[in-house]
C-alpha cells in the first residue's frame, strides 16, 4: 500500500490507515512530520520517504520501519521489538527505555540516546548510530549495547557529556582512538580493536547491510573503546534504614 | 543494631500465660524471640522488633504485648529522640535515611477539620435502604461535543470512560514492593467490586492478565514490564510522574528484591537493580507529557483512557491545568501523607503538601478556566476511611484511591518496616515462607468487605445530605464547613467556617 502524505494528512488519521490496512509492506511518500508512525505495530514493513515527526515506532513490537530521511525525537521509545533504520540523523530520546529489537541511524543522535536501556531474556536491544551522538548516551542504561561509529565530518566528539551516568548493565562502544570526555564513576572504559570483539563485529556487519557504501571491515579495523559499569555498585551503600 | 540506639519497643510476656509453644518465634522474621534451653523459656530482644505485632496476634494464649520502651534521653523539646537516633543512624553508617509508608508525622490533618452537612427539617434527608442511592462514577473526558448524524441520532463522541461502582480504587503498588498474594488479593477484590486495582510500575504478572479489565497499568520514568500485551490487557495507562510520599525523585528496587518472578513481571535481569529515575527523561515540558499520553493513546487505538499521576506540590493547580490540556483523561493527585514501600525519609516527612488543599485549588483552577469537564480528578494520599472519601469528593475529586487502607485490611500493622523486604504479614516482602501467609482468599474478602462497608457509609452520609447521586456530591463545597481553620486555609480550601451560614 502506497499513502502519500501531505501538510493537511493528519497523524491519527494515517496511523488509523496503517492499524486498519492487512497489507504488510505500506510506502509513505512525502511524510511531513507526522507523528507515532508505526506505534505498536508488530508485523509491518513500513518505508517512509520523507520525514516522520516525533514518536516514530513507539512500543515497536516487530516488523521494520525504513526512514529514508531524518527522523525527530523518541525514535523507538519503549520498543520491544523489530527494526528502524533511519537513512539519516536521529533527533533527541531514541531509543529511550528499548528492552528489544534494532535502531540504525547512518548519521547522528541527538541528546540522551539509548536512556535506561534494558535487556530481558532472549530480548537485547541495539542501537547503532554511524555518526557522533550527544549528551547523556546511555544513562541509566541497563542493558543492551550501543554503538557509535563516528563516521561525522564535523570535527566534534563522537559523544558528549554526562555519558552512561547511573549506567548499571549493558555496553557501550565508541569508534575513537581516545576517550573524548572524563566518563562518570559509574562507568570503566576499556580500549579494543574492534575486529577482536565478536558481538560488535556480528552488529556491525548487520548495520553495514542495511547502508550501502558502509565497509565493515573498515570499520572495525579500528580503535575502540568499550564502557560497562563498575562493577562496584555505585547505590549498595546509599541507604541507611530508618 | 547500632549501640548508640536503645530498643524503642519492649517485648512483655505473661510467663503464666506463656506455654512455650515458640509461635512467635516462628511468626518473626526480624528473629525477636528465641528460646533459652537453660532457662526453658522464651526470651525476646526488643531491639530487633519493629513492632508489627504478628508475635501478639499469632500468641495462642495472649501472653505477649509490645510497649512503646520508656527508656528516655535527657528530655529535650527540639531534639526529640527519634531526631537524635536519626543522627546515630546516619554517623554510624553514613547512609540516607530510608523509611516506608506515609509520612507519620505531625502535620495538620485537614480531613479531621472539615464537618459534613445534613438536611434537617427542609430538603429531608433520604434513606438508602429504602431508596435507590447512586454512587457509579465515570472517570474520563465528559466534553463532547454533542453531534448528530443527518437522520438527527447521536453520534456517540465521548471519549473512553472508566466505570466504577463506588468512587473508590486501589493505589499504585507494584509486584515487588508489595507480594504475589497481595497483588491476587486486590485484583479479585476490585473485580468482584467493580473498581479498579493499579499495577505500579513493576508490570503485570501474567497470572493477573485475566483481570485485565479491573486493572490500571503504570508506565513511569523506568519503563518496567511496559510492553503491547500489557498495554493492551488494562482497563486504563497510568502515567506516573510523580508520587506524594516522595515527589521529585525517583524509585529504585535494589537487585537483591528482583526475585525470580518479579524480574518476568518487570522484564529485566534478576538481581539487576530496578532504578525508575526522578524524571521521565522524554518529558520536560507539557507538550512532551502530551507526546507519551498520545503514544500510549495510539498504541491502544484511543479505546483506554489515560491518567496522569501526580504529587501534590505547591503549584499544583497550574501544572494540573496544564495536564488536563496535554490530552489526559484523568488526574491522580497524591498528597504529602501517601505511602510509599520505600523514600528516603527527608523526602517524604518534609516534601508536598496535604491533599485536600491540593485538590481544593485544582477544582477551582479548572472551573475557573472552563475545563474541569474536560478530565477527572481522583484524590490520593491518606484517605482513611468512608468520611475522607465524602469530604473529598465535595472538595472537586472524582474518585479516590486508597492504599494504606487496603494494606490494613490485609493485615498490615503500619509498622513502616516494608523496605526491609521481612514483611510478617506477607505484603510488603518477596520471602516465600513469609508470602506464604496472606492468604488471598481470605484477602480479597476482607478487601470487598472494607469497600462494601465505605460505600454504604457513604451512601448514608449522602443520604443525610439530601443527595441521592454522587455526582451531585462532587465540588459541592457548601456541604462542608471549617472547624479551628484560619481564614487563608478556609480561602485555600474554598470553605465557609462551621457555624457561618450563606
Amino acid at each position: 500500500m502506497v499513502i502519500v502524505l501531505n501538510e493537511s494528512i493528519d497523524f491519527r488519521a494515517l496511523n488509523k490507515r496503517i492499524r486498519g490496512t492487512d497489507e504488510h509492506k505500506i510506502t509513505l511518500n512525502g511524510c511531513i512530520g507526522q507523528r507515532y508512525i508505526g506505534t505498536g505495530v508488530s508485523d509491518k514493513q513500513i518505508e517512509i520517504n520523507g520525514t516522520p515527526g516525533n514518536a516514530l515506532g513507539a512500543y515497536l513490537n516487530g516488523g521494520e520501519i525504513v526512514v529514508h530521511g531524518n527522523a525527530q525525537d523518541a525514535t523507538g521509545d519503549t520498543m520491544n521489538n523489530g527494526e528502524i533504520v533511519i537513512h539519516g540523523n536521529a533527533g533527541d530520546a531514541t531509543g529511550y527505555a528499548m528492552r528489544g529489537g534494532k535502531i540504525y541511524i547512518r548519521g547522528n543522535t541527538g541528546y540522551r540516546a539509548g536512556i535506561h536501556m534494558k535487556a530481558y531474556m532472549d530480548f537485547k536491544p541495539v542501537i547503532v548510530i554511524g555518526g557522533r551522538a550527544g549528551s547523556f548516551l546511555g544513562e541509566y542504561q541497563a542493558g543492551g549495547i550501543i554503538v557509535v561509529l563516528g563516521q561525522n565530518d564535523d570535527g566534534l566528539p563522537i559523544i558528549n557529556n554526562f555519558c552512561g551516568t547511573g549506567m548499571h548493565g549493558g555496553k557501550i562502544y565508541l569508534r575513537c582512538n581516545a576517550l573524548p570526555h572524563k566518563i562518570p564513576e559509574q562507568v570503566c572504559a576499556k580500549k579494543i580493536r574492534g575486529c577482536d570483539d565478536k558481538e560488535l563485529s556480528e552488529i556491525v556487519k548487520d548495520y553495514c547491510k542495511c547502508f550501502f557504501g558502509m565497509n565493515y571491515n573498515e570499520l572495525l579495523d579500528a580503535d575502540f573503546f568499550v564502557l560497562t559499569p563498575n562493577s562496584e555498585n555505585p547505590y549498595k551503600r546509599m541507604y541507611t534504614d530508618n | 543494631m547500632d549501640m548508640y540506639i536503645p530498643a524503642e519497643y519492649e517485648v512483655v510476656r505473661n510467663a503464666e500465660n506463656c506455654t512455650v509453644c515458640r509461635s512467635c518465634e516462628r511468626q518473626c522474621a526480624n528473629g525477636v524471640h528465641t528460646f533459652d534451653k537453660d532457662l526453658g523459656k522464651m526470651t525476646a530482644d526488643g531491639t530487633k522488633c519493629v513492632n508489627c505485632h504478628r508475635c501478639v496476634c499469632l500468641c495462642p494464649t495472649h501472653a505477649i504485648k509490645i510497649v512503646k520502651s520508656d527508656d528516655t534521653y535527657r528530655l529535650n523539646a527540639n531534639w526529640s529522640m527519634q531526631t537524635m537516633n536519626e543522627v546515630y543512624r546516619q554517623a554510624n553508617s553514613g547512609g540516607v535515611l530510608l523509611s516506608s509508608m506515609g509520612n507519620p508525622n505531625d502535620y495538620p490533618k485537614y480531613f479531621d477539620k472539615i464537618l459534613i452537612n445534613a438536611s434537617q427539617v427542609t430538603n429531608p434527608s433520604i434513606d438508602p435502604l429504602r431508596e435507590p442511592m447512586e454512587t457509579t462514577v465515570y472517570l474520563g473526558k465528559k466534553d463532547a461535543e454533542i453531534k448528530r448524524d443527518g437522520n438527527g441520532n447521536l453520534i456517540d463522541t465521548l471519549a473512553p470512560q472508566l466505570k466504577l461502582n463506588m468512587p473508590i480504587m486501589f493505589s499504585a503498588m507494584s509486584y515487588g514492593s508489595i507480594s504475589y498474594n497481595a497483588h491476587a488479593s486486590l485484583a479479585r477484590a476490585a473485580e468482584e467490586l467493580g473498581v479498579f486495582y493499579n499495577t505500579g510500575e513493576g508490570g503485570l504478572h501474567k497470572d493477573f492478565y485475566k483481570y485485565g479489565k479491573n486493572t490500571i497499568v503504570q508506565v513511569a520514568s523506568g519503563r518496567f514490564g511496559v510492553h503491547a500485551d500489557y498495554l493492551e490487557a488494562a482497563a486504563a495507562i497510568e502515567i506516573k510522574m510523580g508520587q506524594g510520599a516522595k515527589p521529585g525523585i525517583g524509585g529504585h528496587l535494589p537487585g537483591i528484591k528482583i526475585s525470580d518472578d518479579v524480574s518476568k513481571t518487570r522484564m529485566i535481569p534478576k538481581g539487576v537493580d530496578a532504578i525508575s529515575p526522578a524524571p521521565h527523561h522524554d518529558i520536560y515540558s507539557i507538550e512532551d507529557l502530551r507526546q507519551l499520553i498520545y503514544t500510549l493513546k495510539e498504541a491502544t487505538d484511543y479505546r483506554k483512557p489515560i491518567i496522569v499521576k501526580i504529587a501534590a506540590v505547591h503549584n499544583v493547580a497550574a501544572i494540573a491545568s496544564g495536564i488536563a490540556r496535554s490530552g489526559a483523561d484523568i488526574i491522580a493527585i497524591d498528597g504529602f501523607r501517601g505511602g510509599t514501600g520505600a523514600a528516603p525519609t527527608r523526602i517524604r516527612d518534609n516534601v508536598g503538601i496535604p491533599i485536600e488543599l491540593a485538590l481544593a485549588r485544582v477544582d477551582e483552577r479548572l472551573r475557573q478556566e472552563g475545563i474541569r469537564d474536560s478530565v477527572s480528578v481522583v484524590a490520593a494520599g491518606s484517605i482513611r476511611s468512608s468520611a475522607d472519601v465524602v469530604k473529598a469528593i465535595a472538595l472537586g475529586a472524582d474518585a479516590c484511591y486508597i492504599g494504606t487502607a487496603t494494606l490494613l485490611a490485609l493485615g498490615c500493622h503500619l509498622c513502616r518496616s516494608c523496605h526491609t523486604g521481612k514483611c510478617n504479614w506477607g505484603i510488603a516482602t518477596q520471602l516465600p515462607d513469609l508470602v506464604k501467609r496472606l492468604d488471598p482468599d481470605n484477602g480479597y474478602q476482607r478487601l470487598v468487605n472494607l469497600v462494601t462497608a465505605w460505600n454504604h457509609e457513604i451512601k448514608e452520609m449522602m443520604g443525610g445530605m439530601g443527595l441521592n447521586s454522587i455526582e451531585a456530591l462532587r465540588g459541592n463545597r457548601l456541604m462542608l464547613r471549617g472547624v479551628g481553620l484560619n481564614e487563608t486555609e478556609l480561602k485555600v480550601l474554598g470553605l465557609l467556617h462551621a457555624g457561618e451560614d450563606m
